[in-house]
């Protein structure tokens, strides 16, 4: 039976570890729900000009997680309450820094999270010793629980329903602020709330993958979306199954190669990001390919 | 005049006779860890200050070295190591510090046994050497860390090589007495049901010496997150050999170890403190109060409910 023998193979690399394991089945809807609510948000970032602010954002949370840390020890409430608090300050501080003064948004974050990062080390080490700082830096996917899993998912459907909700101003206000103004909506309003959608997502990704690899399962899909539509709408779709792709197949490589989850998924993420580079509708081949056939023409 | 002058000269030209004949000053320990730290006060008593470079709670796996501490280490009367490539970070900070005295490495003459030698897969994680550092686990191996203790304080400080004498007979009793007790603490669990998993392999001595067996998933290292694979193997190792309990320790992360007993379906035990004590309000605040604590956990967790 070759065929029945192979479709065996399959099952056991693809469906196995999940239909033996619960806790893979916990980290597999973690990733998916996550992948959900920051795959469209990765993209208006992207749209925005503002990839780099995810990042930024990711170290602006850990003070405020540290301190909840510091308040209830590893404490999935405390310190995404505190990780919340702080990245909204950031956030909004910086946003409104930048409509007030002469500094660039992008500056403000610069300066705001350098500050932020530096002092959420500090506090890490001042009291709680030094592994604590590494629980605190990298989540695991894997010891996901069910309040975190909720958290997880209750942040994705907020994303989603807010996302539609806010959908047509904010767009607006990605491709022109100055028509909004002028028919009158409130530009700032729909920024923050987006701002505020950023934050809950990086808090989310956070219990899952630790602030360092949080960024990456923002970023990679909706960057790699982007090789590959122009329209919003499938960009969006686009990225959240990239999101969805990675979080299964990192898993699945960390469950058969025996590498750590956080990473594993990141780095599929990376792995479809460079595909879609080298073969997406607007990556290096097909424009390549695009130019040569002018030149010949 | 001059015999004051040659008296002057023979304090400058031996500053350690000066130091032993000053009764009110002390002599500036420095030890690697907390354990360490613990025996040298019971050893030195009052003739001594000790300070420890990796405190209680603090992991040795990755110390970082910083400023204070080196000039806690240049200022030292006398250095206490482990050896075995435990404290390796802290015996070179030692040095590039400008400590000019004798680093002891206490485990000298202590039999070793190997490291990871009931291993399933490769071995991750931190890597010390061939052996296994975590001597103080054994009482009876404690005994000889503190009689070469004893040695290195009356080497350093002859004069009160008598106080640091009895101060470690007196010790060394207590280090009895605690073996006596974990032994029939331990004996009121029927030999095949002392198996038990941790997420450090700190306990190999004190498994031999009491006859437990402790299972570590090599891929838990403190310092690194595992795979799924790693996550998968322990569930099915647990499921298998029908493990009674797990336990975190002081120093890993236990989101993970609380899933995997979720799903595997065995008791959480207590915290055990294996590689540094707790803070001086906590469960295992002296090397003796530390064991006694892992050993009544261990107890209370592998004994039979009924």
């Amino acid at each position: 039976m070759p065929v029945g023998g192979r479709l065996m193979a399959l099952y056991e690399l693809l469906l196995q570890p999940f239909a033996e394991f619960a806790f893979m089945r916990r980290a597999l809807v973690a990733s998916l729900a996550l992948a959900f609510g920051c795959g469209p948000v990765g993209v208006l970032l992207v749209l925005r000009r503002m990839s780099l602010v995810g990042d930024a954002m990711s170290h602006a949370i850990l003070p405020g997680a540290a301190v909840g840390f510091l308040m209830a020890g590893l404490s999935l409430g405390w310190m995404s309450v505190g990780g919340l608090l702080a990245g909204l300050a950031v956030a909004l501080g910086s946003g409104l820094l930048s409509r007030a003064t002469v500094l660039p948004e992008d500056a403000s974050f610069a300066a705001f999270y350098a500050v932020a990062l530096a002092a959420g080390v500090l506090l890490v080490s001042w009291k709680g010793s030094n592994v604590d700082l590494m629980h605190v830096l990298f989540g695991s996917v894997l010891a996901v629980d069910d309040d975190a899993l909720l958290l997880i998912a209750a942040v994705a459907t907020l994303t989603l329903l807010l996302g539609a909700a806010i959908y047509r101003p904010l767009v607006t206000e990605c491709f022109d602020p100055g028509f909004l103004r002028q028919v009158g909506g409130r530009g700032g309003f729909y920024h923050m709330a987006f701002m505020a959608l950023v934050v809950l997502n990086l808090v989310a990704a956070f219990q899952a993958l630790g602030t360092l690899m949080a960024v990456g399962l923002m970023m990679l899909p909706a960057v790699s979306a982007r090789l590959w539509a122009t329209r919003l709408w499938s960009l969006m779709a686009l990225s959240v199954a990239f999101g969805i792709a990675a979080g299964y197949g990192g898993l699945v490589l960390s469950f058969h190669v025996d590498v750590p989850s956080g990473p594993a998924i990141v780095l599929a993420a990376g792995a479809l990001y460079v595909s879609s580079l080298l073969l997406g509708r607007e990556g290096l081949l097909r424009r390549h390919l695009a130019r040569f056939r002018h030149l010949e023409a | 005049m001059r015999r004051s002058m040659l008296v002057l000269g023979l304090l400058l030209l031996f500053p350690t006779l000066a130091l032993a004949q000053d009764p009110v000053r002390k002599l500036k320990v420095v030890a690697s860890f907390s354990i360490l730290a613990d025996m040298a006060r019971e050893v030195g008593g009052e003739a001594v200050t000790v300070d420890s470079i990796v405190g209680p709670d603090q992991d040795m796996h990755v110390y970082e070295p910083a400023p204070a501490d080196a000039r806690r280490l240049a200022d030292a009367g006398l250095v206490l190591v482990l050896g075995l490539g435990f404290d390796r970070g802290v015996q070179q900070l030692a040095k590039s510090a400008g400590f000019r005295g004798e680093l002891v490495p206490v485990s000298a003459g202590i039999p070793t046994r190997k490291e990871h030698d009931h291993g399933h897969g490769k071995a991750q994680g931190h890597a010390h050497g061939a052996f296994d550092p975590h001597v103080w686990q054994d009482p009876e191996r404690a005994r000889a860390m503190v009689r070469n203790i004893e040695a290195a304080l009356a080497k350093r400080d002859p004069a009160r090589a008598a106080l640091y004498r009895a101060n470690a007979e007196r010790y060394d009793a207590e280090l009895w007495r605690l073996r006596d007790w974990a032994s029939a603490e331990v004996a009121s669990v029927p030999k095949d049901q002392r198996k038990v998993v941790t997420s450090h392999e700190s306990f190999g001595y004190l498994g031999e010496r009491f006859g437990i067996r402790f299972e570590a998933p090599q891929s838990f290292g403190t310092d690194s997150e595992p795979s799924a694979k790693a996550v998968a193997r322990l569930i099915q190792q647990l499921k298998r050999d029908r493990t009674r309990a797990i336990f975190l320790e002081n120093i890993a992360n236990p989101r993970t170890l609380e899933r995997i007993a979720q799903e595997a379906g065995v008791r959480i035990g207590g915290r055990l403190y294996s590689d540094a004590l707790s803070a001086p309000d906590g469960p295992a605040p002296t090397y003796l109060a530390m064991m006694r604590h892992n050993i009544g956990q261990l107890v209370a967790a592998l004994r039979p409910a009924s």
